[in-house]
C-alpha cells in the first residue's frame, strides 16, 4: 500500500462529499429527523385508555370498583347504560375494552364471593390488549385490598408476587427504544453512505477511471472507506448527544466504551454497503437490496422492539448474522446496565467477525478488470 | 388521451423493469422472503423465554409451583443457582430475563393460611419484554393460587376478572402483524417501483426522447403509474393468500372492501412515488426520497406500535400517512370482518391523498419540462 496514493484517493473521496451535500445530509440531518421522529413516534406505554363501564345494577360497591379506574391515569372509562351499546363502541373502536358488571355483581360479592367481573378486550392488537389487561388487573387488586381493609379483615391470597426491574425501573420504553433506535438509524445511514457510491461510480463509467490508475484494489476500497467512516462517526456522535439530551436516557456505562464499538459497528454497515455496490453496480438494485437487507431486518430481527428468544429456530440462527443484532443489545446495556464485559465482549467479537467477513469479501470479488 | 400510446409505454416500462435479471429478482424475491420471516419474527407473545429460579424452601409447594413454570411453554428454566449472590451476573450478562426467588418460607406461609411471597427480579433493558415477561409469570402464579386456594379451603375474594378477548381470543400478535406485513411490502414495492421510474430516464437521457414523442405530461404519468399499479396489486394478492393459507390469519371480512382499500392505497402510494421521482434529477436522490418517506410511513403508521401512544402532534402527523388508513383497513378486514360501509373513513381519505399527490407529481413534472 503507498502511502501518497492512499492519502490521494482520500483527499478526492472527501472532496467529492463536500462537494455533493447529499451524503453530509445523509449523515447529519438523517439522523437528527429520524430520531426525533422515531423517539417521539415509537412508544409501548399505553395511556388514557378508553374503556367502556357497564354495570347492569348500580350500588355502592359496583361504583366503588368504577372509581378505581376513573383515578387511574391509564384509563379514560365511559359509561355506558347496557352491554348492546358498550358493544357497538367496542366494534367501532371507540373503547379498547369493556368492564361488565352483572346484575347479581353485589349479591354475589357480599355473599360467597368470586363474584365475575367481565373484561373484554378488543385483541386486534394482541400486544396492546395484554398491556390493558395488566391495568385493569391492578385497579382490581388495588380495589379488592381497599374492600378488605373496609371489612377490617386481611385479605389473605396464597402467593403475592412481588416484582423488582433492574436498570429500567419505572419501565419507560424510550430508554430502552432509543438506544435500539440508534442501531437502527446508524444500519441504515451507513449502508446508504456506501451503498449507491461505488454503484454510481460503475454506471457513470468513472470506476474506468480509478482501475486506470496505478492505485490498488485495496487502496481504492480504503480510500473510500475512511471519510465515509469519519462521517458516519460524526452522525453517530450526533445521535448520542441527542439521546442523551433531547429523550433524558441515562447514560450508564462509559463513553470511550461506546464509541469502540460504534466504531467497530460501522465498519460492518459501511462493508455491507460497499459489498451492495460492488456487486449489484447499478443504483436501482443496490438501492433495493440495501433497503431490504438494512432497514426492515435491524427494525424486525434485531430484537429492538420484538424478542429474539420468542422467534422460531431458523429465524434466531438468522439474526445472528443481522449486525444490528449486537449493536442493540450492547448499545441497550452500555446506556442502562453500564460496562458489562461479558455481554459487551460477546458483541464486539461477533460484530468483528461480521467486519472482516464483509471488507474481505468486497476485495475479493472486486477485480481491476472491466467486464 | 390515446390508449394505444399509453399501452405502449406501459408495454416499454414493463421491459425496463424486467429486462434485468437483478432487477426482476428484486421484485419477485425479496417481498416473498420478507413475509415469511418477519411475520415469524414479528410477534409479541414470549416463547422460552431463558429463566432462573433460586428456590431456597425445601417444601412440596416450591415444587409445586416450579412444576407450573417447567410446564409452561412461555419460559425455559436454564439456571437453578444454589446462592443468590449469583442472581446479579445472571441477569446482567443475559444468562436468563428474570430470576423467580422462592423464599425459605414459602410451603410454611401456605401450610398456615398465610399469604406466601415470591420475588421476582427482571431485566429491564427491554423494558416491553420486561413487562410481557412479569405479566406471564402473574398468570402461571396466579393459577397456582387459585388452585390452592381451592384445594386447601381458602376463603374465596369478593371478586374474581374473567377476561376474554374479542376478534382474537388467544391474543395471537401474528395475527395483528402478519396483515401489517402485506400493506408494508405493499408499500415497499409501490415506491420502487414508481420512485425512481421518471429519474432513470433522466439520468440515462431518454427523457428528452420521451418528451419528443407524441405522448402528452398525462399519458405520460399515467405510462408510469399504470406498471406500478399492476405490479403492486399482484404482489399485495400474493402476500394475501399466504396470508391467509400459510399462516392461517382469519379472513373475515369482505374481499370487494379490501380491494377497494388495496386500489385507493396503490393510488396514494404510487402518486407519493411519481411526485418523488419528478422531483428528483438523478435515481440516489429518487432513492434518497424514498427512505425518507418509507421510513416514518413505516413508524408513524401503527404498524408495531399504537397510534393512540404517540404525542397528540404526531398523532396529528400520522394523518398524512396513506399506511395508517389502509392498516385499518387490512386489520379490519381481516380480523374484525368489515365491510365497506364501515370503512368509508379510511377510503376517503386515501383518495383526498392520492388526488392531491398525483396533482404534485404533474405540476413537478410539468414544471420539469420548461
Amino acid at each position: 500500500m503507498n502511502r501518497q496514493r492512499l492519502r490521494g484517493l482520500i483527499r478526492k473521496e472527501a472532496l467529492q462529499i463536500l462537494r455533493d451535500p447529499s451524503s453530509i445530509a445523509i449523515a447529519f440531518v438523517m439522523p437528527f429527523v429520524l430520531l426525533l421522529l422515531f423517539g417521539y413516534g415509537v412508544s409501548l406505554d399505553a395511556r388514557h385508555v378508553p374503556i367502556a363501564l357497564v354495570a347492569a345494577h348500580p350500588t355502592a360497591q359496583t361504583s366503588g370498583l368504577f372509581s378505581g379506574f376513573r383515578q387511574s391515569p391509564y384509563f379514560r372509562p365511559r359509561t355506558y347504560a347496557d352491554m348492546v351499546a358498550a358493544r357497538r363502541a367496542l366494534m367501532k373502536g371507540r373503547v379498547d375494552a369493556i368492564i361488565w358488571l352483572r346484575p347479581d355483581f353485589t349479591r354475589t360479592a357480599l355473599g360467597g364471593g368470586a363474584a365475575p367481573v367481565g373484561v373484554i378486550a378488543n385483541g386486534v392488537n394482541a400486544n396492546n390488549a395484554r398491556i390493558i389487561e395488566g391495568y385493569i388487573q391492578g385497579v382490581w387488586a388495588s380495589w379488592l385490598a381497599a374492600q378488605a381493609r373496609e371489612r377490617g379483615q386481611p385479605l389473605v391470597v396464597p402467593v403475592d408476587v412481588r416484582s423488582r426491574v433492574w436498570f429500567n425501573p419505572a419501565l419507560r420504553s424510550h430508554d430502552y427504544l432509543v438506544p435500539g433506535l440508534i442501531a437502527v438509524i446508524m444500519t441504515l445511514i451507513g449502508a446508504l453512505l456506501t451503498a449507491l457510491v461505488v454503484a454510481r461510480e460503475w454506471e457513470r463509467g468513472t470506476m474506468e477511471a480509478l482501475m486506470a490508475s496505478p492505485a490498488t484494489i485495496t487502496e481504492i476500497l480504503v480510500g473510500k472507506l475512511v471519510p465515509y467512516f469519519f462521517l458516519g462517526m460524526g452522525g453517530m456522535a450526533l445521535s448520542v448527544v441527542m439521546a442523551i439530551v433531547v429523550f433524558a436516557v441515562p447514560l450508564v456505562g462509559s463513553l470511550w466504551v461506546l464509541f469502540l464499538c460504534a466504531a467497530l459497528f460501522l465498519l460492518t454497515a459501511l462493508g455491507m454497503g460497499l459489498l451492495i455496490s460492488t456487486i449489484a453496480r447499478n443504483q436501482f438494485v443496490a438501492g433495493m437490496i440495501a433497503l431490504v437487507t438494512t432497514y426492515l431486518p435491524a427494525f424486525i430481527l434485531s430484537g429492538f422492539i420484538f424478542d429474539i428468544h420468542s422467534m422460531p429456530w431458523p429465524i434466531r440462527i438468522l439474526t445472528h448474522i443481522i449486525a444490528a443484532r449486537y449493536f442493540v443489545s450492547t448499545l441497550q446495556t452500555l446506556f442502562l446496565a453500564g460496562d458489562v464485559w461479558p455481554v459487551i465482549a460477546r458483541n464486539m467479537a461477533a460484530l468483528a467477525v461480521i467486519a472482516v467477513f464483509f471488507l474481505v469479501t468486497v476485495a475479493r470479488i472486486s477485480h481491476k478488470r472491466l467486464d | 388521451m390515446d390508449w394505444y400510446r399509453v399501452q405502449a409505454l406501459v408495454v416499454k416500462e414493463f421491459l425496463a423493469l424486467l429486462r434485468n435479471k437483478a432487477s426482476r429478482m428484486v421484485l419477485i424475491g425479496p417481498p416473498v422472503i420478507q413475509l415469511i420471516v418477519f411475520s415469524y419474527a414479528a410477534t409479541f407473545n414470549l416463547h422460552n423465554v431463558p429463566i432462573a429460579i433460586y428456590n431456597e424452601d425445601a417444601g412440596a409447594a416450591a415444587r409445586q409451583l416450579i412444576a407450573r413454570f417447567q410446564g409452561s411453554p412461555y419460559f425455559s428454566i436454564e439456571r437453578m443457582p444454589k446462592s443468590g449472590r449469583r442472581i446479579r451476573d445472571i441477569i446482567s450478562d443475559k444468562k436468563a430475563l428474570l430470576v423467580l426467588r422462592i423464599g425459605p418460607r414459602f410451603s410454611r406461609d401456605l401450610a398456615l393460611h398465610r399469604t406466601a411471597r415470591v420475588e421476582v427480579l427482571v431485566d429491564g433493558r427491554n423494558s416491553n419484554t420486561a413487562l410481557i415477561a412479569l405479566s406471564d409469570v402473574n398468570a402461571v402464579i396466579q393459577a397456582f393460587s387459585v388452585h390452592w386456594a381451592g384445594t386447601h379451603g381458602w376463603r374465596a375474594t369478593p371478586a374474581i376478572l374473567v377476561t376474554r378477548a374479542w376478534f382474537n381470543p388467544n391474543l395471537r400478535s401474528r395475527w395483528f402483524i402478519v396483515p401489517g406485513v402485506v400493506g408494508l411490502l405493499t408499500l415497499v414495492v409501490a415506491l420502487l417501483v414508481t420512485g425512481l421510474s421518471v429519474a432513470r430516464e433522466r439520468e440515462a437521457g431518454t427523457f428528452d426522447q420521451l418528451l419528443v414523442t407524441p405522448l402528452g405530461p398525462w399519458e405520460i404519468l399515467l405510462g408510469k403509474a399504470l406498471p406500478g399499479f399492476l405490479i403492486g396489486s399482484l404482489e399485495a394478492t400474493l402476500i394475501i393468500v399466504v396470508a391467509i393459507l400459510w399462516f392461517r390469519v382469519p379472513f373475515m371480512g369482505s374481499v370487494l372492501a379490501l380491494y377497494l382499500g388495496l386500489f385507493l392505497f396503490l393510488l396514494a402510494a404510487i402518486g407519493v412515488g411519481l411526485a418523488i421521482s419528478s422531483a428528483s434529477a438523478t435515481q440516489q436522490q429518487g432513492l434518497l426520497g424514498v427512505f425518507l418517506f418509507l421510513v416514518p410511513a413505516v413508524i408513524l403508521s401503527g404498524f408495531a406500535t399504537p397510534i393512540a401512544n404517540m404525542p397528540l402532534p404526531v398523532q396529528y402527523l400520522t394523518y398524512l400517512n396513506p399506511l395508517r388508513y389502509f392498516l385499518i383497513i387490512l386489520r379490519g378486514v381481516f380480523l374484525e370482518g368489515d365491510g365497506i360501509a364501515i370503512l368509508w373513513a379510511q377510503y376517503l381519505p386515501l383518495v383526498a391523498i392520492g388526488l392531491v399527490t398525483m396533482t404534485i407529481a404533474t405540476w413537478l413534472f410539468r414544471r420539469r419540462l420548461t
